[in-house]
């Protein structure tokens, strides 16, 4: 059974020649296709990761562009799987010498079988009328069955990276149970774009929203309005960026609806409003101002309408930095109340007193709290000159750390299958945005234009 | 207090009239000018000519200064601004005795131009993060203006915005730099 997403990637062409857009278009609503044969799983020997070689996918049409594609998504979706660490892969190099299969009828399982692969991920690109269809098998090589089985059609010329990044989340979701992210994207800051801030003496930089795919391709900016723009943040649905903006001045919290091309303001006025962070189910944010004058910060709950306006914390200090927990029922969230800050939680009711949760730490941060199956909160903490990323497990209450003082790192943002962070580093000169792994490997530079900051991952 | 007004009067009259005259003086071909001395003994029927300073109003060196503030647009007062900025400590919004000083000079300027409004933003070093900055550079700013008032300068004139450690005025990583980023910065926005 077929499903067309030819209209998602048409729309999602337009995002290629669109750097400036006041909004990008939207994405392909996803997952159209279905499963062509009854799923199975493969196991790898002595209960370790399944061993897979993922070799080039099957041009079946002779054109460059076929061909091309065809290369770029076994080379993608390679990318995609090895992010996650679920399978085992045979070194490319180790089978340059199999003869390459032109179908999925003549595929040397024998030769396989002596690279001791468990499976063998067989991908085609054909070029039809309506743009191209991609069609993926999942080869067990000892039973020659195949355990997955797709078929992708759609436009290709905008964004052939979307066939793998689907590919992958299948193929993880089918084989390992696991919810991949190759399909979810960053926000954050940058200021590559040069502009000076107009209206000011001082030589600033205007910061712009960007977003991206979650492997760094395919950056694009947001927002335009030419002014000071920081904090975004994912709406629960992938379909939103709150984010902190100074265009009248006084910083407020905007909402950009990046398919429709509208925004909305959530707050208003002469009062002071930063750092929204969405609640689990996209009604309302929790946010930090110090509207009440004297120094003091206190977080407030806001309908994401701008209605509703309630406050949350009742302190004589700084309360900032909210963060929700995924169920919805607590936020944890940054305060000075003892010197400098430290991590808290509070009901989202506000009710009863909030509950320190870091207590080794001279300064921590920026919470941010880890999707289920994991019950853990990162942070940025002061640990020499610079900072570093440091988790808490809530269950626990240890801590571990996954910078170690390379540059200045902090505002942590966890992957919504909890299995990586996305970060700000200067590590390699300016501010940078990095993902590592929860368990302090694979770290990756994701940018390099400028200073970019302040990251967060879409949840879908 | 009349008696003074008419002696104003006679003498700006006085010097509109020496004016006049100098205006209408013919030029005089003399192949040398006598010395100064000489001059009264040599035409003593002509008054003499006016010293030049005269055509224009002396004006105390004072005043001179404010004009330029008055005069000056909001871009270049607050290019080179007679406001100066506050500086504090790592993670502190205390104001220090320095501060208090140039907090004290600050109120004298605002209260010599009372249709100034200004903006008061907070600003901090990188060492913090991002996002308790904001809430610290708030602080600052929140301390600033908090002693203007106590100096008797009306709230209303001073507005506060925080830019956390967005805008570094020095973009160096060093200690000097990070002393020079921990400031409440005064913007002057009507006069």
């Amino acid at each position: 059974m077929k499903h067309s997403i030819l209209a998602g990637m048409i729309a999602a062409a337009a995002l290629v020649g669109w750097p400036r857009a006041q909004q990008p278009p939207p994405q392909p609503p996803p997952t159209t296709q279905q499963p062509s044969e009854i799923g199975a799983t493969i196991g790898g020997e002595a209960g370790g990761p399944p061993r897979l070689a993922v070799p080039d996918f099957i041009a079946l049409s002779t054109d460059a562009e076929t061909v091309a594609i065809a290369k770029i998504l076994g080379q993608v979706l390679w990318d995609d799987l090895n992010f996650e660490h679920e399978f085992a892969f045979i070194p490319r190099d180790v089978y340059a010498s199999i003869p390459k299969a032109t179908s999925f009828a003549d595929v040397p399982f024998d030769r396989w079988r002596e690279l001791n692969a468990d499976g063998l991920v067989v991908g085609t690109v054909q070029k039809v009328d309506a743009g191209i269809r991609v069609e993926v098998r999942l080869l067990n090589v000892r039973t020659r069955q195949s355990a997955f089985g797709k078929e992708y059609t759609g436009s290709a010329a905008a964004n052939p990276r979307r066939y793998a990044h689907m590919v992958s989340d299948d193929l993880h979701l089918s084989q390992r149970a696991l919810h991949g992210v190759a399909q979810t994207r960053l926000t954050f800051v940058s200021d590559r774009d040069g502009e000076r801030m107009k209206n000011t003496v001082q030589k600033r930089d205007v910061k712009e929203i960007y977003i991206a795919d979650y492997d760094g391709e395919r950056q694009t900016r947001v927002t335009v309005n030419g002014t000071l723009n920081v904090f975004p943040r994912w709406s629960p649905d992938g379909r939103s960026i709150a984010y902190t903006s100074y265009g009248k001045g006084t910083p407020q919290i905007l909402i950009s609806n990046i398919f429709q091309a509208t925004r909305e303001e959530v707050t208003r006025g002469n009062d002071e409003n930063w750092l929204a962070a969405w609640s689990p189910d996209g009604t309302k944010l929790c946010i930090a101002s110090p509207r009440e004058g004297r120094g003091y910060t206190n977080l407030y709950v806001i309908n994401r309408d701008g209605s509703g306006l309630r406050k949350l914390t009742n302190h004589p200090s700084i309360n900032t930095s909210p963060t929700w927990s995924p169920s919805g029922t607590q936020i944890a969230f940054s305060s000075d109340r003892t010197g400098n800050p430290q991590v808290y939680v509070i009901g989202a009711d506000g009710v009863g007193q909030a509950q320190r949760i870091t207590t080794s730490e001279s300064y921590a941060d920026k919470a941010t709290w880890s999707p289920a199956p994991y019950n853990e909160i990162a942070y940025t903490a002061r640990t020499g000159p610079g900072n570093d990323i440091k988790v808490i497990d809530m269950a626990t209450r240890e801590v571990r750390q996954l910078t170690f003082g390379e540059g200045s790192n902090e505002s942590p943002a966890f992957a919504p299958n909890g299995r990586h962070i996305a970060f700000t580093s200067t590590r390699a000169g300016k501010k940078q945005i990095f993902t590592i792994a929860r368990t302090g490997k694979d770290l990756k530079q994701l940018t390099r234009s400028g200073n970019n900051e302040q990251p967060d991952w879409s949840a879908k | 207090m009349m008696l003074r007004r008419t002696a104003v009067i006679l003498t700006a009259a006085s010097l509109a009239a020496a004016v006049a005259c100098h205006k209408k003086a013919p030029p005089v071909a003399r192949p040398a000018p006598p010395p100064p001395t000489s001059t009264a003994s040599t035409t003593p029927a002509r008054p003499p000519a006016p010293p030049e300073p005269v055509r224009e109003p002396v004006v105390p060196a004072e005043p001179v200064r404010d004009d330029a503030i008055a005069s000056a647009s909001l871009d270049d007062l607050n290019r080179n601004s007679p406001l100066k900025p506050v500086f504090y400590e790592l993670d502190s919004s205390d104001v220090s005795p320095a501060g208090q000083k140039v907090l004290d000079e600050n109120a004298t300027l605002l209260k010599r131009y009372p249709a100034w409004a200004i903006t008061i933003e907070g600003h901090c070093d990188e060492r913090g993060t991002a996002e308790y900055n904001l809430a610290l550079g708030e602080r600052r700013a929140v301390a600033a203006r908090a002693y203007l008032v106590a100096q008797g300068i009306s709230a209303d004139r001073l507005r506060i915005v925080s830019y956390g450690k967005e805008f570094p005025f020095d973009p160096g990583h060093d200690e000097s730099a990070f002393a020079k980023n921990r400031r409440a910065h005064f913007v002057i926005t009507a006069k």
